[in-house]
């Protein structure tokens, strides 16, 4: 028993550990590979569950990758399967990052690099103007004045008047528990 | 101390990015920046453009890349655990009331509202770079506009319909090393 359960962390470690080197593009690519893997491929998990956990994961601070693997491994192992889990999503990012951050100075200062490097920030000025598009178009299709009105609200306060973002946030997750608390926010 | 600080840091970022990745860009630039001056607005900007290209979530990265650079390894591993330590206690807490409730109208209604306020945030941030790709950091002014940048920006804009992120990006870095081999400096 004890030895089946040693295997069953090193595989959740191996699996999360290769999930986590291989996946670009964020948590919600993440979860869906978790599901591939945990439900389909070694069903140790029913569908409802994971689905479940991806819920939780993502109303969750933090990274959902992180959040995902804990409810995973916790549920698989205890407290050492929670570990194993996390363990494995983060030193891929880690490893990599450590070698990268380690090479970026001379990187940087290299002519040719410097030209690819700012090529690329205008890519991701355009990634960040498309994410920014395409949600702020969900919450405008919402349809809720108090929505809108806290999207601006939002924009205003952290960028003309430099309120702080995590004061922003408190903001609107307080105004949120109360209108929903009230009702008002069911919808959700 | 200064491991203290990065994992306060990276604690707190964590903390208060909820719904994945682009939520805790703002609040990186923040602290990483704003705060604590670790990196200059065009790092932080090579900082988002390498955590596009790299496996891993964008906190995860952003931990190591700048606890790499204020204190070496063992700033990247204090700066991890920050990011690491709220899910561990939030997403266990949370995982004990959804089996004893089965229920998270409340938090689905909060997040609700939650929202909006995060794409102020993105657009806030995003706005920056912008800025920065536009006007090398300068003063908004038709004279310091950088055409090339702006012209990679509109390119991207447009190629973002059809093709990945990563793919774009690629693309903009060819196009913006050739532009600069042809016509001297980028």
């Amino acid at each position: 028993m004890k030895r089946k359960k040693g295997a069953m962390l090193v595989r959740l470690f191996g699996a999360m550990l290769t999930i986590s080197a291989c996946t670009f593009g964020g948590g919600f690519v993440i979860v869906s590979l978790m599901k591939r893997k945990f439900v389909d491929e070694y069903g140790w998990l029913e569908e409802s569950e994971m689905l479940d956990y991806t819920a939780i994961a993502q109303s969750c601070p933090g990274a959902i990758a992180v959040n995902a693997a804990i409810l995973v491994g916790w549920r698989m192992g205890g407290a050492a399967g929670m570990i194993a889990a996390v363990a494995g999503t983060v030193v891929p990012p880690l490893a990599i990052m450590m070698l990268i951050s380690a090479c970026y100075e001379a990187f940087a200062a290299n002519p040719y690099v410097a030209m690819v490097l700012s090529g690329m920030q205008a890519g991701v000025a355009a990634v960040l103007c498309d994410v920014v598009l395409s949600m702020g178009r969900g919450v405008l299709a919402q349809r809720s004045a108090v929505r809108i009105a806290v999207m601006a609200a939002a924009f205003v306060a952290v960028h003309v008047l430099h309120v702080g973002v995590a004061q922003v946030i408190l903001g609107a997750a307080a105004l949120g528990a109360l209108l929903s608390a009230a009702g008002k926010g069911a919808d959700a | 101390m200064i491991l203290l600080e990065l994992f306060a840091a990276f604690f707190q970022i964590a903390l208060f990015s909820v719904g994945g990745g682009y939520a805790a860009m703002p609040l990186i630039r923040n602290q990483v920046v704003q705060v604590h001056g670790w990196m200059s607005m065009s790092e932080f900007a090579d900082l988002l453009t390498i955590a596009e290209m790299t496996p891993g979530p964008i906190q995860l990265n952003a931990a190591t890349f700048a606890g790499m650079r204020v204190a070496g390894v063992s700033g990247a591993l204090c700066a991890t655990l920050g990011a690491v330590t709220p899910s561990l206690v939030l997403v266990s807490l949370l995982a004990l009331v959804y089996r004893r409730y089965g229920n998270l109208s409340v938090i689905r209604g909060t997040l609700g509202y939650l929202r909006p306020a995060v794409v102020a945030l993105i657009a806030s941030a995003g706005l920056d770079v912008l800025m920065l790709v536009l006007f090398d950091g300068q003063r908004p002014a038709i004279a310091h506009l950088d055409v090339l940048g702006a012209a990679l920006f509109a390119l991207a804009l447009l190629l973002l319909r059809r093709f990945s992120p990563i793919a774009v990006m690629v693309a903009c870095g060819v196009l913006s090393l050739a532009a600069g081999l042809l016509f001297g400096a980028g």
